[in-house]
């Protein structure tokens, strides 16, 4: 999705080469980076795969480093986990790129790999360990904004459902976290009921659909993503008034969303983080590969999508897949040096 | 040599030789792992998995079978990683009543007579539901001593091979080679002739059970002090990697026939099939199953051996 316009890319190209004045490419053109992922299993990290493939494969063609192979647990387990870095440690990998199954568990082998010398990148699923880049997303604030944009179109409040994540993993806590914040600021909106819809559309609706029948009338539905359509199915199987449903830029509920506004005007908003904040992360370990002084932790903003911007993201997005903004190695080092 | 050559000498050779063979084929996909860095960065991990094995061995041993296992020892390192940490009195007899209500569970499986299945079935969700009630969200962090302990780095021999040697011959020595271990194995190979003998079954399941609990807190500790800190779901998969790396080390689901050498050598083995895959670049959709192969074919070579001892 081309969120940057061109001209904007190329003032930024141009700054950052001025400022940085690094062009060398051949720094890093022996380096090995490999991609340790704990999680293959739904639409969002197939799309962070299958966009780290496309700009690595490039970045392998064009002799930018020598490899940048992705490699995903078999089970999401933080042993097997730790197992496969001190593997990628032994295999001879300059840097290590993870989207970790917990924040904590992996610090053994992440310090393991930074006295190897290894350079290891997080993003996503961040590691704690302080030797460790952090690619953090403010999944707090991805959960107040919904609030923000709720009270905006309801000014007098009204009755919220939550949809929440998978249970006991940080993100869901981040998000809700950011929802509770949000509603107790505007004292007009009450949580009339917390679902866990694991994010993913099935299990969100069969979960909407039970506890449906005990709420009364609910305006919106705030959401963590890829849950937002099978909330929708579950309030029509109902037969209940379709409520604001904040969406998080999945294929489906993207589509849904369009055939709603042009049925009836539907309005709401869409929110979630581009998958392909994956090369992000691998720009970012190249980049210290290079020699370049890079900022331990570094944020990316989360990607919403507006009733103006819908058709434009869908058009952009695959079937099945997530709305994504893919970096490229100027896009990164406007990221990186930008802030 | 035909005499060195015996099946029940194969049989016993065959769980080392498996190791070795693994070994060959790692070292020479990848030569950076013949070092005393390689060989610690492979086979760190593997000592808490040996601990649990020896734990679910103790089990198999009284012809009983832990699926708590895994969650057992996801409760350890949660209260390895908080209480332990904070407050070691306390930690220290948490960890104590998870040793006794593991004998306690011993108790109750000989008194009722219930399918042990059931029970530690039952009690994985109980270990599970504590794990997450101390600690909530995955962090916590390894008491110092601990993280020094398993980060060691003590000359020419890399920690994770000594600790393997001293765990294995502790128990050997223990088990296989003292009176009380005669005893605790007849118990699980005929429990009647044993309890005629005079030796309480009651006393006997609450050891061993005690003694697995025991080294499940062991294994816990150990894996805390290599990831540094802990979440209610660390070690599920320790559940079937124990029954797994028992088998595959000699032991078998009669009670009474274990090896606790072969029972950390096959844990290590287990172990190492995952780094031999991960070498291989094979697609990891495939590696569960090729482990399942690799536990085949062993299985299947001592099954050979096997028969050839009942034809011979």
């Amino acid at each position: 999705m081309k969120l940057t316009t061109l001209g904007k890319l190329c003032c930024t190209v141009a700054t950052v080469a001025l400022v940085t004045g690094s062009g060398a490419f051949a720094d890093t053109s022996g380096k090995k980076i490999a991609l340790s992922n704990n999680y293959a299993g739904n639409s969002w990290r197939q799309a962070m795969l299958t966009s780290w493939e496309k700009v690595t494969g490039e970045a392998v063609t064009a002799g930018v480093v020598a490899s940048a192979d992705a490699f995903t647990t078999a089970e999401n387990q933080v042993t097997e986990q730790a197992a496969q870095i001190q593997n990628l440690i032994l295999q001879g990998y300059d840097a290590i790129v993870i989207n970790a199954a917990s924040p904590e568990g992996l610090n053994g082998a992440v310090k393991e790999a930074c006295d190897a010398g290894v350079v290891v990148v997080s993003f996503d699923g961040i590691v704690t360990e302080p030797c460790a880049y952090r690619i953090a997303v403010d999944f707090h604030a991805m959960g107040k904004v919904q609030v923000e944009y709720l009270a905006g179109r309801f000014p007098d409040g009204g009755n919220l459902l939550e949809i929440r994540g998978l249970a006991g993993v940080f993100v869901d806590d981040e998000i809700s976290g950011g929802i509770h914040e949000g509603v107790s600021a505007n004292d007009k909106f009450n949580i009339q009921g917390s679902v866990h819809g694991d994010w993913a559309q099935d299990v969100s609706q069969k979960a909407v659909a039970g506890i449906l029948p005990s709420l009364p009338d609910i305006a919106a539905v705030v959401t963590q993503g890829g849950d937002g359509y099978g909330a929708a199915q579950a309030f029509k199987a109902a037969g209940r008034d379709t409520p604001i449903i904040v969406m998080g830029n999945r294929h489906d509920e993207l589509t849904w969303w369009k055939e709603q506004k042009d049925a009836n005007g539907y309005e709401t908003m869409s929110v979630s983080i581009a998958p392909g904040v994956s090369t992000l992360a691998f720009w970012v370990a190249q980049q210290v590969l290079d020699g370049a002084e890079v900022p331990q932790d570094l944020s990316v903003p989360f990607l919403s999508i507006t009733q103006d911007t819908l058709e434009e993201s869908l058009k952009t997005t695959q079937a099945g897949g997530v709305a994504n903004v893919e970096y490229s190695l100027d896009d990164s080092k406007a990221v990186i040096f930008g802030n | 040599m035909s005499r060195l050559l015996t099946p029940a000498m194969m049989r016993t050779l065959l769980p080392g030789l498996s190791l070795a063979a693994l070994l060959a084929a790692i070292f020479y996909l990848q030569p950076r792992t013949m070092s005393y860095f390689g060989l610690n960065l492979l086979l760190n991990l593997a000592v808490p998995i040996a601990l649990a094995t020896i734990a679910q061995m103790f089990i198999l041993c009284v012809n009983d079978l832990d699926l708590s296992l895994g969650a057992f020892i996801s409760l350890t390192a949660c209260i390895t990683a908080t209480w332990l940490n904070d407050a070691p009195l306390i930690g220290i007899l948490a960890l104590a009543a998870c040793v006794a209500a593991y004998a306690a569970l011993g108790a109750l499986i000989h008194l009722r007579n219930l399918p042990s299945i059931v029970v530690t079935l039952g009690m994985s969700f109980v270990w599970t539901g504590i794990a997450v009630l101390v600690l909530p969200t995955p962090g916590g962090s390894a008491p110092g001593w601990i993280r020094t302990l398993m980060t060691l780095k003590p000359a020419l021999v890399p920690f994770p091979i000594i600790a393997a040697v001293v765990i294995a011959l502790t128990v050997h020595f223990g088990l296989m080679r003292s009176a009380a271990g005669v005893v605790l194995r007849g118990a699980g190979g005929n429990p009647k002739s044993v309890e005629r003998a005079g030796w309480s079954m009651l006393r006997v399941k609450c050891t061993m059970f005690a003694l697995a609990g025991f080294f499940g807190v062991l294994s816990g500790m150990a894996l805390v002090g290599l990831t540094t800190s802990a979440d209610a779901n660390i070690a599920l998969r320790y559940t079937l990697l124990s029954i797994a790396g028992g088998i595959l080390g000699g032991g078998e689901f009669v009670g009474g026939r274990v090896s606790p050498i072969g029972a950390v050598i096959g844990a290590i083995t287990l172990a190492l099939a995952g780094s031999f895959l991960s070498f291989l670049r094979l697609n990891p959709d495939f590696q569960i199953g090729a482990q399942g192969v690799i536990l085949i074919l062993v299985l299947a070579l001592r099954l050979l051996i096997n028969s050839r001892g009942t034809r011979a």
